[in-house]
């Protein structure tokens, strides 16, 4: 039982005391790590490591962002400091990397990684090779998730110390306030006035709700902060219910995390375990529980209102604002609901102050961003950058650029409420309002990058067809309107629109944009809109040409078999319609009548024999 | 029909152990005589009841409602509501083929029509045999091997069309 701050600061000191073995080799074991096979490597690593009676310690860590590498293992050499990532590991690299770790060399044939990223709570700063600073992903890829110790001999716990014993809520809010710390999951409202707000009332009960339901498709941030490193979002929602004057906290996760629900429901245990949470905090009249909710699967959850209802077991409906969940929330009480990475910045702003953490960032959006960058970019993974990096250096230097050498055509930021940037737009430093200025916006900080081989009206139609489907179904223009949006973009990707079309489309998103009743309805016209401003030709091509520039909308492509053909036959064996006659040695054809457009015989072709028109 | 007692009794039929299984979760939860309190344990009581009877038949849905003095109209509002959540019998094997917007610029629909087409089954379905369904989900957040399938807990990333015989085939 840790009951006191004196307690707290030995319990630290003792375990930086402690002898730490010769090497320590990190093995991230994320959900994709997992997925990636990262355990029998994990296993082995084990095994060899004991069989040798090598002075190395294994420990399991959270996602280091790596995702394109995985499986990833980091082996630090505790004397030095050093350490060496390897990336797409194999089980019989294994062995070469065990012998190699005491010695501090990287093992031959095999992928290794610089690391991309700098830690500004280290002192250390950007280089041209590290663009990346982490603040929110500290410790993800770090420490093991499932020991409290190693959260604490990482600073852990010494914020909640510092506001319960030498500040008062009012001293919490105002450096919350000052460090101009905004929402981020999608508004960027002011977490400190957000704060401020729920403190101003005067209620019996008060709570502290994190927003944990993740549901942009492509983005996975605060997973990763969740399994990684579940103790900072613990530690500050305690800070926030200590700064508004609440109790218990909930924390709305969604189903679809299985392992950070886990890895939640351990920390909760061990922090109540060690009077961490739970009754009179580290000694003091301060007493803070956590309970965890489980989404099931409604993106419109996300909203605070909506998912206010979804904690409460109701449909997750969302209701007009005001009244603001700051003055009438959960059961009627005044709720601050933040999401998952603004409550992972608290710590670090408590800990080394407000003056610190503006240093980080733009003068209107401070401190980091967590994007997850996916889609045709060569290296997939989490990305976190101090706000004002320009999309260029993320999608190239971090990045890699784009797949198979590909031409880059768009990036789309804010998931389905947000929009495309084009390639003349990459070099904008990006905060909360060059997004909005761009027709895109923050949101939760999904990136997908798109080449030449993607259609943005088939793109629009996707991100509509998303919103049809989450459309909670309550306000006419969100559920009519988006259902009518979508026929259109469908009649352009068939080649049926006309000029008419675009100007409905047009007229139609901005009628929704203005009455629709919460935030996922009025952005849902968004990806409309900004494909149609930033590719306005590519709608035109389909309707006055006929054509599908990326070869993509079906309805408008024909495949035809070429005088490179030899008759090998493979692209007939292959059809899954049976449409294509010839025999051997002969030129082949395809029956247009009866196919199907689905490509396949233009990708098991070895000739190029086969046109896309 | 509002007696906790016959409705555990009707659910019994469905079988025994598991309607044991589920009255003992919702009597360990902290009910009141609050409705509106008891409402918050419903979600979760909700995904108890699927994880031990694989989906929610009516009797499960009259059962809950009952045990937390809710109608079944509120308790079914919620079902619908929510994807996570379904009324109808699922296959042995749950094919998840992640519908995401990573997974959607690689390639994602296109193994939705081979699965379609391999399985003869349309997506949201099951198989008459009850060995497979086909369902889409938003992503289960292995964007970097996308496109991505679940089938059940299993993951299979990078995933072509070639690949879907070889994915059946695994569920054995």
């Amino acid at each position: 039982m840790i009951d006191s701050p004196a307690k707290l600061k030995s319990y630290t000191e003792n375990l930086s005391k402690n002898s730490k073995p010769a090497t320590t080799i990190l093995v991230s074991l994320g959900t994709c790590g997992i997925a990636a096979g990262t355990r029998p490597i994990n296993d082995l690593l084990k095994s060899e490591a004991a069989s040798r009676k090598a002075d190395i310690e294994i420990v399991e860590v959270g996602c280091m962002g790596l995702c394109h590498s995985e499986p990833s293992i980091e082996v630090v050499n505790n004397a030095t400091g050093k350490s060496i990532i390897y990336g797409k590991v194999k089980v019989e690299q294994v062995p070469a990397i065990i012998e190699t770790a005491s010695k501090g060399i990287e093992a031959a044939s095999c992928t290794v990684i610089n690391r991309s990223w700098f830690y500004p709570e280290e002192n250390e700063t950007a280089t041209s090779e590290k663009i990346q600073a982490r603040i929110v992903l500290k410790n993800t890829g770090k420490i093991n998730p499932e020991i409290l110790d190693h959260y604490i001999a990482n600073k852990g716990y010494q914020a909640l110390s510092k506001v319960l014993f030498d500040m008062t809520p009012q001293q919490v809010l105002d450096t919350v306030i000052d460090s101009g710390l905004r929402g981020r999951g999608g508004g960027g409202f002011p977490t400190g006035k957000k704060w401020a707000f729920a403190a101003a009332q005067k209620a019996d009960q008060k709570y502290v709700l994190c927003n944990a339901d993740e549901g942009d498709p492509g983005a996975f941030m605060d997973r990763a902060v969740l399994e990684g490193d579940p103790h900072s979002v613990l530690e500050a929602m305690a800070i926030t219910g200590y700064a508004i004057g609440s109790d218990t906290g909930v924390i709305y996760i969604r189903a679809e995390y299985p392992l950070a629900v886990k890895r939640l429901e351990i920390a909760i245990d061990q922090a109540k375990k060690q009077g961490l949470l739970g009754k009179n905090i580290l000694g003091s009249k301060f007493s803070f529980d956590i309970m965890i909710k489980y989404g099931a699967g409604a993106f419109v959850c996300g909203e605070e209102t909506a998912l206010i209802h979804s904690v409460e077991g109701k449909r997750g409906e969302p209701t007009v604002k005001p009244p603001f969940p700051a003055i009438e929330g959960l059961w009627k009480k005044p709720t601050v609901v933040n999401n998952v990475e603004t409550f992972a910045n608290v710590c670090a702003i408590i800990r080394n102050g407000a003056a610190w953490f503006k240093k980080i960032g733009t003068a209107g959006s401070p401190g980091t961003k967590v994007f997850a960058l996916a889609g045709k970019v060569k290296k997939v993974g989490l990305v976190e950058v101090p706000m004002g990096t320009t999309l260029r250096q993320i999608i190239f230097n971090v990045g890699g650029g784009i797949m198979n050498d590909r031409k880059f055509k768009a990036v789309q930021t804010g998931g389905p409420s947000g929009g495309c940037i084009k390639f003349d737009q990459l070099d904008t430093e990006i905060d909360y309002e060059s997004l909005k200025r761009l027709g895109s916006m923050m949101g939760s900080g999904g990136m997908i990058v798109m080449d030449e081989d993607d259609c943005m009206v088939n793109v629009a139609k996707f991100f509509l067809e998303f919103t049809l489907d989450e459309s909670c179904g309550k306000c006419t223009p969100c559920r009519i309107g988006n259902k009518r949006l979508y026929e259109m973009l469908h009649k352009i990707c068939d080649g049926r629109g006309t000029r008419e079309t675009i100007q409905n489309l047009k007229d139609l998103s901005n009628s929704i944009k203005d009455t629709a009743l919460c935030g996922l309805g009025q952005t849902s016209p968004n990806p409309v809109l900004s494909t149609l401003a930033q590719f306005e030709h590519e709608y035109l091509a389909h309707i006055d040409e006929k054509r599908c520039e990326a070869g993509v909308c079906k309805k408008l492509l024909k495949y035809e078999i070429n005088n490179s053909c030899v008759g090998c036959t493979l692209c007939a064996r292959n059809c899954p319609a049976n449409c294509i006659a010839g025999s051997v040695k002969q030129k082949h054809s395809i029956d247009q009548s009866r196919c199907i457009k689905c490509g396949v015989c233009m990708d098991v072709c070895k000739f190029h024999a086969v046109d896309r028109k | 029909m509002s007696c906790p007692i016959k409705s555990k009794a009707e659910l019994a039929k469905l079988s025994p152990e598991k309607a044991e299984e589920l009255d003992a979760y919702l009597t360990s939860l902290p009910l009141t005589e609050d409705r509106e309190r008891n409402r918050g344990f419903l979600i979760q009581s909700l995904h108890k009841a699927q994880e031990i009877f694989t989906y929610l038949p009516s009797v499960v849905q009259i059962h809950v409602a009952n045990r937390l003095g809710l109608h079944l109209a509120e308790v079914y509002g919620v079902i619908s509501f929510y994807s996570y959540f379904t009324d109808k019998p699922v296959g042995r094997y749950k094919i998840n083929i992640c519908t995401g917007t990573a997974c959607f610029v690689k390639g994602a629909d296109k193994l939705v029509e081979e699965f379609q087409r391999y399985l003869g089954i349309k997506l949201g379905e099951t198989g008459t045999d009850g060995k497979f369904s086909l369902t889409g989900l938003r992503c289960v957040g292995a964007c970097s091997m996308a496109p991505v399938v679940m089938v059940n807990d299993r993951v299979y990333g990078n995933v072509t069309t070639k690949m879907v015989p070889e994915i059946i085939s695994d569920c054995k």
